[in-house]
């Protein structure tokens, strides 16, 4: 069957669609985990002095390092991105590449972490702050692994050569995806490794 | 006075339209949003009749005051069985994602949705999602369809099974409303304005937004929930220190605002009706239209209005009550629009027309009953009566259904290429009317009497009212039976429908009955609303 | 095509340096007691971030007011449910 809606099809829509329908699924991103933070915020308003003593058993350094891998790899989104608007196609694939990378570095240490957690008999249901801690970076992480699924597939149009300075919508809609990814746990970090 | 060149010829030739290619592939895997559409009509409706079955089913134990023919426990199982199913598999999804799907593109003068493929799957993931419930029955739910925790943390049957189901369907309602929104926004005709949309539209914007924010929220707390029961995280669990009622928060923060995704696009139906049949301008345009996307606003600022009596705090009570007042004003714009639409018209009663009026009167009753349940002090007397119950089935079935019910016999001639029998669909009319009247209305005086619902047994000091109800009930199904005899009838043999039966203005008309797959030859162009009824033209 | 081009490879390179530098600072602070200021700082710090990477690395501060209003949208919702909570929880 041909294209039905072909006749709209000028690019530019459909690239400003694209767009449009990425916002609006980030949109719902932000009230899926809105509803996590607000469970945050009740419980953290509620028992103060728990989470206080909880948020001391995470580990602040390597939460912070996983933060600068993760503002790196939305770094080296943004650089992929301008490098195919220029139709350095190979450029590309090397910063998504990168990305990816680190993406598998975040979710390494992660599981160290909570490795690191479970020795220490700290689960989800040991107390609120623990099932909050698992319940938000678990959903987090998911999305982790979502993005990395969605940049190779991204890699891989590349590499077949589907990307030019003047189509390279994927790319464009798959980083802006990845930028919400990294933007959430600007929030996490703090939220749980410094204020708890 | 009306749309110019092209368009108004168009239609023409008919190889049965978009309905010509055959075989389970051609719908499986097909991109045309005629075909998804009818295939979510389809679907829905069968769980339409599935789900009233149950219904039946409660009303037949309801026949005598003690639990005769099912033990309490099949009755808690049929009525949550009723509720979910009427909600997840019917309501929420048969007119944004059946209708909606079908006309959206139709009306907007496009080829298709902005994203075919995303669209198709939607609906496989609709049909993920239903399969999982279907999958939960091994262990029937019996927590009702709002799932309160904690019974429904500690219950033995399938929550987290189905609380999977429902997270799949919410997924679904996501993405077609994320589709609609993007598609009204880039996909209309050249000269196609806000100002120039069907009314239909305006109100399918409004639910798709609401899908879009709500729908995320009780995904998550499906997701809690099922965390609750397998990991024991205590967030809705006091014994760890979390709050039962923040899951009714979370809850009704989804479920209050989508009683307008179910009510919105029935309102947008009966507002497309409404002026075709009266021959006349609709009335207030811009008032109805912009009284959806308040009602879409509005609905999201009364959530705590179902939770008076779970112990919230006295000012979340005040407020909630305070601001669900407002939200009668925004439809009660639209009440009065569609009466003044209605004067001086010349009216006609088509079986469309009869379900219009209907769902304007038995949504007044249904609306009007809202401010009592609304209102704190009578609320607490009410509560968790047949009053609610009553008043639910005014607005959602006297409301939404019929507002369906009406859609699917006006474009009926425009989905199948064929017309329905006019005579049969009133007689069902007529006996859906008075059915649903006797059922319910005998509800709102039970309720005021204090029947309290969700139980198999009751006082017999509330026998009368109950065989009265049931009585009406086999009259309600009878008149359902009557209407799908109608549809199939129609489906086999009925006669072939002209292009624009009802001569209506919207776009959809001026396509062939059945549309080709491509909707329009040419696409197009729009220089004027579609509702100039009454002027020599039209 | 319009991309509604903002920003040049100098551009994300300053963003990126003062993501790194904001981070530095925020887990800093945290180990000064300032008691509730504590909080305040950490999510000022941490929305300053979320802007920098919404306005140049998700191009927002070149978009249209379409875009901007679906980028707003959801935050207004965040904020509602947040506060209709938290009526009832803080105040039982």
């Amino acid at each position: 069957m041909s294209d039905p809606s072909a006749e709209h099809h000028d690019p530019a829509v459909a690239f400003e669609s694209a767009k449009l329908g990425v916002w609006t699924f980030l949109a719902t991103e932000v009230l899926l985990f809105g509803a996590l933070f607000t469970a945050y915020t009740v419980f953290r308003m509620k028992y103060p002095e728990l989470f206080r003593a909880e948020h001391a058993k995470l580990d602040r350094v390597l939460g912070a390092a996983n933060t600068v891998v993760l503002i790196t790899s939305s770094f080296t989104v943004v650089l992929g991105v301008d490098a195919i608007r220029r139709g350095k196609a190979r450029r590309l694939e090397a910063y998504f590449g990168a990305t990816i990378l680190l993406a598998g570095v975040f979710l390494c240490v992660k599981y160290v972490e909570y490795a690191a957690k479970f020795h220490h008999g700290l689960y989800p249901g040991t107390n609120l702050f623990f099932s909050l801690y698992f319940m938000m970076t678990g959903l987090h992480g998911i999305h982790v692994l979502a993005g990395m699924a969605l940049l190779s597939y991204v890699v891989v149009l590349s590499r077949r050569g589907r990307f030019s300075a003047s189509y390279h919508t994927p790319v464009e809609m798959s980083g802006l995806y990845w930028h919400f990814v990294d933007l959430v746990w600007i929030y996490l970090f703090p939220l749980l490794y410094l204020i708890g | 006075m009306e749309t110019e060149g092209v368009g108004r010829m168009e239609a023409e030739g008919n190889g049965r339209g978009y309905l010509a290619e055959r075989g389970w592939r051609s719908w499986a895997f097909t991109l045309d949003h005629k075909r998804i559409g009818a295939m979510y009509l389809w679907t829905t409706t069968v769980f339409f009749l599935i789900g009233g079955v149950f219904a039946l089913l409660l009303r037949l134990e309801l026949l005598s005051p003690q639990a005769h023919y099912f033990s309490n426990h099949t009755y808690n199982i049929f009525f949550t069985l009723h509720g979910s199913m009427m909600i997840f598999l019917f309501i929420i999804p048969a007119i944004p994602s059946g209708l909606g799907n079908f006309f959206i593109p139709l009306h907007l003068g496009a080829r298709d949705v902005a994203f075919p493929r995303l669209n198709l799957a939607s609906y496989w993931v609709f049909a993920a999602g239903f399969l999982v419930i279907i999958g939960s029955l091994v262990a029937p739910m019996d927590t009702g369809w709002t799932f309160y925790t904690p019974y429904s943390a500690k219950t033995g049957a399938a929550v987290t099974t189905l609380s999977l189901g429902v997270f799949l369907i919410g997924m679904s309602s996501i993405l077609t409303g994320l589709n609609f929104i993007v598609t009204i926004h880039k996909m209309r005709a050249p000269g196609m304005t806000w100002h120039r949309m069907p009314l239909f539209l305006w109100a399918m914007y409004a639910t798709s937004i609401i899908q879009v924010i709500a729908t995320p929220v009780v995904g998550v707390t499906f997701l809690l929930l099922a965390a609750e029961r397998v990991l024991g995280v205590g967030f809705f669990d006091p014994a760890k220190g979390g709050d039962p009622v923040l899951f009714q928060h979370f809850f009704w923060f989804y479920s209050h605002p989508v009683v307008y995704v179910m009510i919105l696009p029935a309102m947008g139906i009966v507002s497309e009706v409404i002026p075709v049949f009266s021959r006349k301008p609709i009335f207030g345009y811009k008032a109805i239209a912009y009284s959806s996307l308040a009602i879409a606003f509005m609905g999201f600022l009364v959530w705590g209005h179902h939770m008076f009596t779970s112990g919230m705090s006295p000012l979340a009570n005040a407020i909630f009550s305070f601001l669900t007042f407002f939200v009668a004003v925004p439809t009660a714009v639209k009440v009065f629009n569609w009466i003044a639409t209605l004067y001086r018209g010349s009216i006609t009663f088509e079986s469309p027309m009869l379900y219009a009026l209907t769902f304007i009167f038995l949504f007044i009753v249904g609306g009007l009953t809202g401010p009592f349940l609304g209102a704190m002090a009578t609320n607490v007397q009410l509560h968790d009566t047949y009053f609610v119950v009553a008043h639910f089935h005014y607005t959602m079935m006297g409301g939404t259904v019929m507002g369906f019910f009406a859609g699917l016999h006006y474009w009926f001639p425009k989905m199948t290429g064929k017309m329905l029998n006019e005579k049969v669909a009133r007689i069902a009319w007529a006996l859906v009317f008075v059915g649903f009247n006797v059922t319910f209305f005998t509800m709102f005086i039970a309720g005021t009497r204090g029947m309290p619902r969700r139980y198999a047994e009751y006082l017999p000091k509330f026998h009368t009212e109950n065989v009265i109800s049931t009585i009406g009930s086999a009259v309600l199904a009878l008149g359902i039976l009557v209407m799908c005899w109608n549809f199939l009838q129609g489906l086999r043999k009925g006669a072939p429908a002209p292009s624009d039966p009802w001569r209506a203005l919207t776009l959809e008309w001026r396509t062939a009955s059945p549309p080709d797959v491509e909707n329009f030859h040419e696409i197009p162009r729009v220089a004027d609303w579609p509702y100039g009824y009454g002027t020599p033209k039209a | 095509m319009s991309h509604g081009s903002t920003g040049s490879r100098r551009t994300y390179f300053a963003v990126f340096a003062a993501l790194l530098l904001l981070t530095v600072v925020t887990v800093l602070v945290s180990y000064v007691d300032l008691g509730l200021l504590n909080v305040v700082v950490a999510l000022l710090i941490a929305s300053v971030k979320a802007s920098l990477v919404a306005l140049f690395f998700m191009h927002l501060k070149g978009e249209n007011r379409l875009v901007w209003g679906f980028a707003l949208v959801p935050i207004f919702f965040l904020a509602l449910i947040l506060l209709g909570t938290l009526t009832d929880t803080m105040l039982r």
